[in-house]
């Protein structure tokens, strides 16, 4: 438990190290990258296994750090974060060994990747809203050099993009904390007393900065209309980033609304709730209809990924025990089975096939070709429509069963969603894998060259399997995580906002 | 008067250290060094950079504080944070001179410089209009002479005539505004203006006054709309030249105001806490701050060359600046110090980099930067650093810096006057920012050149310059109490 501080040292660390390791050779960059990775996540499991759930926050380092303004490095867990936490090891390792055959500039890639995750834990951890700020914008910086140098189709633009969205997201939240703190006579940064401070404010101002809070994160957690950013960005990355991207960075956005914005204002987040939740399940279906007519495979799943953040947000802005907890174990399903999306569309079949045109990939029989990753991506498809024993099964019900309890039509409506879910996830597994079901032999002699592929290796094997027995554990078993996140809840800093009750 | 001459010589040791350092890179050129042609330029910067060391030694122990010799000079932690800011802001850019620059008459050039810092170093203890004048223009005419010294090249000729005919407008301007406020006051000390202020209300003769010395001080911090000189001096002058006329020229300059305004005339300095405040100077503040933070970061978005683009963030980070002025009321010196140093020691490694890139085939247009992490990955490391910092990215200085002037401003009144807002369009104006500092990057660390590049060779002073400035960027930013705290 005390150790989990260490995953956001030894990213740092780890990143300096394969830097250096990268002069020497990529293999050794990638060897240090992943060992970094995996002591993380073990670190983070051994912690996991230690963490006893409870009400509010578990602090873990708490140390003076700058005097005036009063700012603490004050490091601390609850369920949620520890739920969140896992999640990043495992999208992390996964992500690195689906970027194995990063051959350019290896040492530098793995930099800014352990850079970037070592600013995620470090979000994930920090009870002191500056401390949270400066993690959640070391976090920015590598996205845009990940993207735009080892990215592929129109790089530079959905890399800059990216990077704009998420600056000028962070722009509106550093607002309205410094404005709270400022305005409310606040005695710190910490959480806390950054909530005291915002209870003093007069309501109408709690209002406007609770719009500048949580927009500014749900611009990175892809909420309609901001969400914009999200599919050209993580079509653009390298699969290893978009894994990353999509698994973990954009819920940092989420994790900020639920556990800033949401806290801090409970007076502004009344008067926006009925806007939020709209936008909410607009962005479920909107994005899920907008998947259902993509010619770009990696475009579907990043349209797919917008749509189900929309349940994550669902659920935060339903705000009762039941939906939030939905919300962050979506938020963990989401993670793996995103990042197992990107890494089937992204590697297993673009670094082969080198198209990702639906048109071009049904000409091919792929399920004859690539049977691994047919296998993967249908096991992930499942999973992500919300299959029974997968676990967005348990995430997705119990958003819609704890928005029904506040809203009956957005939980119906949302529900359409999961629908639209099945049918752009079952057309992507049939045009892309199944398109062609003739019998190879037929067409042999015309193609057979072009369409010999490598074998799937064993870095992408091992990384699916990681990811696929991390749906499958929390789809059959989604009580392992909701024994965390539940207690959480309990804890006064959501009292406040937290309630059943309707629209 | 009560003169002691032996406390004027104390307090003013560090200056001395310096015109002696000065004059002895002269002496050691003119005997020694013309036996020795290779090694003149090394010598110079060697002795430039003892004297500054020395002079950063007894500017730290500078006798007793408070005022010297009858009030003209004042030591405080103000003059000795700004002192010692300049030295090392100086010091660095020296450091970039040998093995980089083939400019004739080298060791004039680290001359000047140390003469240029003489100037810095009593425009941060000057508390005396004649006194703050003479060592602007000291500094001033030191920075004119840089800025057009590479007579090779007709762009730093023209940098340096236009820097010069702006600068000595700006100068009669400030001589013009100094003498109604004699007038007015009937003395030059600072301390006896604030007292004759406190007991007049803002006259038109005065208003008049104050306008003159803003004008004065924009075109010194090259605030909008005084900016113009800016982007054609930043891209002509040797760029050595401009990193000390982006950095150490502006703490000083800062300083010397932030003494003139704050203790000098702070009756009249109005308020920008709400709408319904009194104006006085900081309504002017205001208007310069908005002014240099839209046009600073608008105009940088259209720029091709690398020194112009920094020129214009170079207008925007003194909007910020401005901003930070109109803050001290509340949050004392600390913010707009540390903003300003930290400003300065990111730029002056930024135009490091131009530097050294210059002298390995030219750095104008953002495309010479292109390949610049094959040529040398450290240059590169250290550019991402720089810029980064300037661009306001956690955990380096240049957040930090931005952080605490906004928490002070929005704590002046919350969104209620000009200074909320002003903080609010700041922080808006550093997402666009975050644009063209991105461009610069994407240039020096992602496009592929087309053709062979050639490898940077990196003489070993200006290597260790950039580095000290990268990792001061990353300590302050990490641990800013130890230079916050000192106020």
């Amino acid at each position: 438990m005390n150790l989990l501080p260490y995953t956001i040292y030894l990213s740092f660390a780890g990143a300096a190290l394969s830097l250096a390791a990268g002069k020497r050779s990529a293999a050794a960059a990638r060897a240090v990258a992943l060992l970094t990775a995996v002591v993380c996540t073990g670190i983070s499991l051994v912690a996991a296994f230690e963490f006893t759930p409870a009400a509010g926050l578990q602090t873990l380092v708490d140390v003076p750090w700058i005097a005036s303004p009063a700012i603490h490095y004050h490091l601390a867990v609850d369920g949620i974060s520890m739920t969140l936490i896992v999640l990043t090891g495992l999208a992390a390792t996964a992500g690195i060994l689906f970027s194995w055959n990063i051959e350019e500039r290896t040492g530098e890639f793995f930099a800014f990747y352990l850079a970037l995750i070592g600013g995620v834990y470090g979000v994930f951890m920090s009870a002191d809203a500056f401390l949270f700020f400066v993690f959640y914008e070391i976090a920015i910086v590598p996205k845009y050099f990940l993207i735009a140098n080892w990215g592929s189709t129109n790089r530079e633009y959905g890399a800059m993009k990216l990077a704009l969205y998420s600056f000028a997201g962070s722009g509106l939240v550093l607002a309205g904390l410094v404005w709270t703190y400022a305005a409310g006579d606040a005695t710190s940064f910490g959480l806390a007393d950054l909530t005291r401070a915002a209870l003093t404010l007069p309501a109408h101002d709690q209002i406007i900065i609770f719009a500048l809070v949580f927009f500014g994160f749900a611009t990175l957690a892809g909420l309609f209309p901001l969400h914009t950013w999200a599919p050209t960005g993580h079509v653009a990355a390298p699969t290893g980033a978009s894994m990353l991207l999509a698994g973990v960075v954009m819920k940092l956005g989420a994790y900020g609304c639920l556990r800033v914005a949401l806290p801090l204002f409970p007076v502004g987040f009344a008067y926006w709730q009925p806007a939020l939740a709209w936008l909410a399940v607009i962005g479920i279906i909107y994005a899920g209809f907008v998947a259902l007519v993509q010619q770009d495979f990696k475009f579907v799943i990043g349209y797919s990924s917008v749509s189900h953040m929309g349940f994550v947000m669902l659920g935060i802005v339903a705000a009762n025990e039941r939906a939030v907890s939905g919300a962050v174990l979506q938020m963990f399903s989401h993670g793996v089975i995103a990042g197992l999306l990107f890494a089937v569309v992204g590697r297993m079949v673009y670094e082969r096939t080198h198209t990702r045109q639906l048109d071009a990939l049904t000409a091919m029989p792929l399920h004859r070709m690539l049977p691994c990753a047919a296998f993967t991506f249908v096991l992930a498809g499942l999973a992500s429509m919300g299959m029974p024993g997968f676990s967005g099964f348990p995430a997705e019900l119990t958003i819609l069963i704890g928005t029904w309890q506040t809203s009956p039509l957005l939980a119906l409506l949302a529900a359409v969603g999961v629908l639209v879910a099945a049918a752009f996830t079952l057309r992507a597994v049939q045009v892309s894998f199944f398109g062609k079901t003739e019998s190879v032999a037929a067409h042999a002699p015309t193609s057979d060259a072009a369409h010999h592929f490598d074998c799937i290796t064993w870095p992408e094997k091992l990384g699916a399997m990681l990811l696929i027995g991390a749906t499958v554990l929390i789809g059959l078993k989604p009580d392992l995580l909701l024994n965390w996140i539940v207690p959480a809840l309990q804890s006064p800093a959501f009292h406040a906002v937290l309630k059943g009750g309707s629209l | 008067m009560n003169s002691d001459y032996a406390q004027l010589f104390h307090a003013l040791l560090p200056e001395t250290a310096l015109v002696c350092g000065a004059l002895f890179v002269l002496f050691f050129d003119i005997l020694w060094a013309r036996h020795h042609s290779t090694d003149r330029l090394r010598v110079a910067v060697m002795l430039g950079l003892l004297s500054l060391a020395f002079a950063a030694y007894l500017a730290i122990d500078a006798g007793t504080p408070g005022p010297q010799f009858g009030g003209v000079l004042v030591v405080d932690m103000l003059a000795q944070v700004s002192r010692v800011g300049v030295f090392v802001l100086a010091g660095l850019t020296l450091a970039l001179l040998p093995g980089l620059t083939r400019l004739r008459h080298s060791a004039e050039f680290v001359a000047i410089i140390l003469f240029a810092t003489v100037g810095f170093s009593l425009m941060g203890a000057a508390n005396q209009l004649l006194l703050g004048f003479l060592a602007l223009e000291l500094a001033s005419l030191s920075l004119y002479i840089l800025a057009g010294f590479d007579k090779s090249r007709p762009e730093s000729a023209e940098a340096g005539l236009k820097y010069y005919l702006l600068g000595g407008m700006s100068s009669a301007f400030l001589l013009f505004g100094f003498s109604l406020l004699y007038g007015l006051t009937g003395s030059i000390e600072l301390d006896h203006i604030a007292m004759a202020l406190h007991q007049t209300s803002m006259t038109p003769l005065l208003a008049i006054a104050l306008v003159m010395v803003l004008v004065a001080f924009g075109f010194k911090a090259a605030a909008a709309p005084f900016h113009l000189w800016a982007p054609d001096v930043y891209q002509g002058a040797p760029a050595p030249a401009t990193a000390l006329i982006a950095s150490a020229s502006k703490v000083a300059g800062f300083t010397l105001f932030i003494r003139l305004l704050w203790p000098g005339l702070h009756d009249v300095a109005g308020s920008i806490a709400s709408t319904s405040a009194p104006s006085g100077w900081l309504t002017i503040v205001a208007v310069i701050s908005a002014a240099s933070l839209l046009l600073g970061n608008l105009g940088a978005l259209a720029q091709s060359n690398v020194r112009r683009l920094l020129a214009y963030s170079a207008i925007s980070h003194a909007g910020v600046m401005m901003l930070g002025l109109g803050v001290v009321v509340t949050a004392g010196y600390g913010p707009i110090l540390y903003y300003s140093i930290t400003y300065g020691i990111a730029t002056v490694g930024a135009f490091g980099v131009i530097a050294v890139v210059d002298a390995n085939g030219g750095c104008q247009r953002l495309t010479d930067l292109v390949g610049l992490h094959k040529r040398s990955p450290l240059l590169a490391g250290c550019l991402l650093v720089f810029i980064l910092s300037l661009a306001g990215v956690p955990p380096l200085a240049g957040f930090f810096g931005k952080f605490a002037i906004f928490t002070a401003a929005l704590k002046l009144g919350g969104i209620s006057g000009p200074a909320g807002w002003l903080a609010l369009l700041a922080i808006a104006m550093s997402a666009v920012g975050l644009y063209y500092y991105l461009i610069i990057l994407k240039q020096a660390l992602i496009v592929k050149p087309t053709e062979a590049v050639t490898p940077i060779k990196l003489p070993l002073p200006a290597t260790l310059a950039l580095v000290i400035a990268a990792a001061l960027l990353v300590l302050l930013g990490v641990f800013p109490s130890p230079l916050l705290g000192l106020f």
